[in-house]
């Protein structure tokens, strides 16, 4: 049997991190995703490794992009209104081609918000954040054994498609404890013969860069760069699908939100309602064909999130409109209850 | 025939975008120099800024990046965090480091980040287009202070070496400028320290070069030189103003 260590989810990012081959941390603090940086400050300078506080969210992300450019597997770690700070620096890793892991443990917002958990952050993670056209590849753990192994996924993924993976955790699943293993961890490497690292005088110097003044130039690599976007929306997409095979009615959610939305689930099953639930693991790509599936069979959707109803504009994209989706939603630091989203589902069954 | 001069080979052959009679031409010259003298080409890594310099990672022949408008000591920082055994410098100018960048600025001094940073100050915005610096002297006229700095309205131009000196951290602070023969050579042998200082260990060395901008100042390029002696350098003093190592020495 694999070996199972008890640990915090911010914890278990971390220790996935430096098991992934990350030497380099650059952060700023903030809660609720403290214990990340407190884990780098412990760990990496045993370990022959760096963790540097920087002296803004601004600083530390273009650190990471230094680091990035020099090859390295490198990332930061923040909270909603450290991410916006980050917004410039994701902008010029990705108009650069560059890899680096962020994580984004949410807390509520707008503005300085609060410190309780939060998933209002889905349209600055999957629609942009930063300026230009650009992606990242969200991954949305449930539980502290994904925080973990979606890390090590995210830093493959990102030294794969050259581009920023983001781990969009929230501030129950970083501060929860649970059993973890990291058997099963696959850690790829790949070549990175763009990096800075001197030339050494045996070839012609490499420019990591985001700037095209000529705009022939830029259209061709802002095509370029949506070509390995397409491969990433082919290969990528994740989720977990649950008793969804004889459902009527689907609910879908992703991280903490997706816990309370199972246990609705089988208590709706307990009822005689067939309802089952679509979990997307990425949010970017998000999985459009078992939605798209879905959609040919159940009645109605139920997005269940900790914000404003962010993910039903993707939904409704990946169903083409064709059932109706309804919310069932909490924000500003406040979960739902099972019962509430049981509710939901009540209603959505009596067509409400 | 024996060549009296020639390019240094740590620059490409790409041509200059810079203005007639702009300074940052000799200021790449220089540092391009230092790097061919201290035979550090395949070692350096370069960090272009946002402003006039922005291209000049297709200058330096070495290997280089291109950081977003004020961070690029934060970029160097992550650069040489990784890599110590490179050198790694900046190319910044006032806009990029005393105003957007101030922060980044200060707190890589403080950490006395192993980098060696060149500081360009023309007091003034050229890549825009001439607007007040946080440089720009009081009473100059720029697009953005039309009637001339008022420093009762938007403050002081910020001494940036005189400020920096103050800090515990960096091992070298020096201002020196470009507008005659005899100031080149003292700004070459400065920003020849600050580089071989990195090579040491010994962390982080800012030369502030005092510079002109004949195109936005709306003066001839020699009018712009003069410009720098009479009133840039009064405001901006040429000097040494911080050598830990020097101090060390009793020197």
């Amino acid at each position: 049997m694999a070996e199972r260590v008890l640990m915090k989810g911010n914890e278990a990012i971390a220790e996935a991190a430096i098991r992934a081959g990350c030497r380099h941390y650059f952060g700023y603090p903030i809660t609720p995703q403290t214990e990340i940086a407190a884990y780098m400050a412990k760990k990496m300078p045993k370990i022959g490794g760096v963790f540097l506080q920087a002296e803004s969210e601004v600083a530390s992300i273009n650190m990471v992009y230094g680091a990035a450019a020099a090859g390295m597997r490198v990332m930061t770690s923040s909270s909603s209104p450290g991410i916006s700070l980050k917004a410039e620096g994701l902008s010029y890793i990705a108009g650069s081609d560059v890899p680096a892991l962020v994580v984004n443990v949410q807390r509520g917002g707008p503005g300085l918000g609060g410190i309780q958990p939060s998933q209002s952050d889905y349209f600055q993670a999957t629609k942009g954040g930063g300026h230009g056209d650009y992606r990242m590849i969200v991954l949305a753990p449930a539980s502290v054994q994904e925080m973990a192994s979606l890390t090590i996924k995210g830093f493959n993924l990102a030294d794969k498609y050259l581009m920023t993976a983001m781990i969009l955790a929230d501030g129950t699943i970083g501060q929860m404890m649970e059993p973890i293993s990291f058997e099963d961890a696959q850690i790829e490497t790949y070549e990175k013969p763009w990096a800075l690292t001197g030339t050494n005088g045996e070839r012609k110097h490499n420019i990591v860069n985001s700037l095209y003044l000529k705009p022939d130039e830029l259209e061709v690599k802002n095509f370029e760069r949506y070509e390995r976007y397409k491969t990433v929306e082919e290969k990528e997409a994740m989720w977990e699908e649950y008793m969804m095979e004889d459902a009527e009615y689907c609910v879908v959610a992703f991280g903490i939100a997706s816990r309370v939305a199972k246990n609705a689930v089988v208590a709706a099953r307990a009822e005689g309602i067939k309802v089952g639930l679509i979990r997307p693991i990425t949010l970017w790509p998000f999985p459009t064909k078992p939605l798209a599936a879905a959609a040919e069979k159940v009645k109605s959707f139920i997005s269940v999130e900790l914000n404003m109803g962010q993910m039903i504009e993707d939904i409704r994209l990946a169903t083409g409109c064709k059932k109706p989706v309804s919310l069932c939603n909490r924000c500003g630091g406040m979960i739902p209850s099972p019962d509430e989203v049981l509710a939901a589902i009540r209603k959505a069954q009596k067509g409400e | 025939m024996a060549v009296v001069f020639k390019k240094p080979k740590a620059l490409t052959d790409a041509p200059f975008h810079y203005c007639p009679g702009c300074p940052h031409g000799i200021i790449h010259r220089l540092v391009a120099e230092v790097i061919d003298e201290l035979g550090i080409k395949g070692k350096a890594i370069g960090v272009a800024p946002v402003g006039c310099a922005v291209m000049a990672y297709d200058y330096f022949a070495c290997d280089m990046i291109e950081a977003a408008h004020g961070r690029a000591p934060a970029v160097a920082t992550g650069i040489k965090r990784c890599r110590p055994e490179n050198v790694v410098f900046t190319y910044q100018g006032d806009g990029d480091l005393a105003s957007i960048g101030m922060a980044e600025t200060v707190h890589s001094a403080a950490r006395n980040e192993n980098i060696t940073v060149i500081f360009v100050n023309n007091a003034i915005y050229g890549m825009t287009g001439g607007q007040m610096a946080p440089t720009s002297l009081p009473g100059q006229v720029t697009q953005t202070s039309p009637y001339g700095r008022d420093v009762n309205h938007c403050g002081w131009p910020i001494k940036v070496s005189e400020m920096l000196s103050t800090l515990e951290g960096p091992e070298f602070i020096a201002r020196v400028a470009v507008n005659n023969v005899k100031n080149v050579n003292a700004a070459k042998k400065a920003i020849k320290k600050a580089f071989q200082n990195q090579i040491d260990g010994k962390g982080f060395s800012l030369v502030e070069v005092v510079s002109a901008c004949p195109t936005n100042w709306g003066m001839t390029p020699q009018k712009a030189l003069e410009w720098v002696e009479s009133d840039m350098l009064p405001y901006y003093p040429i000097g040494v103003y911080k050598d830990r190592t020097a101090a060390k020495e009793g020197k």
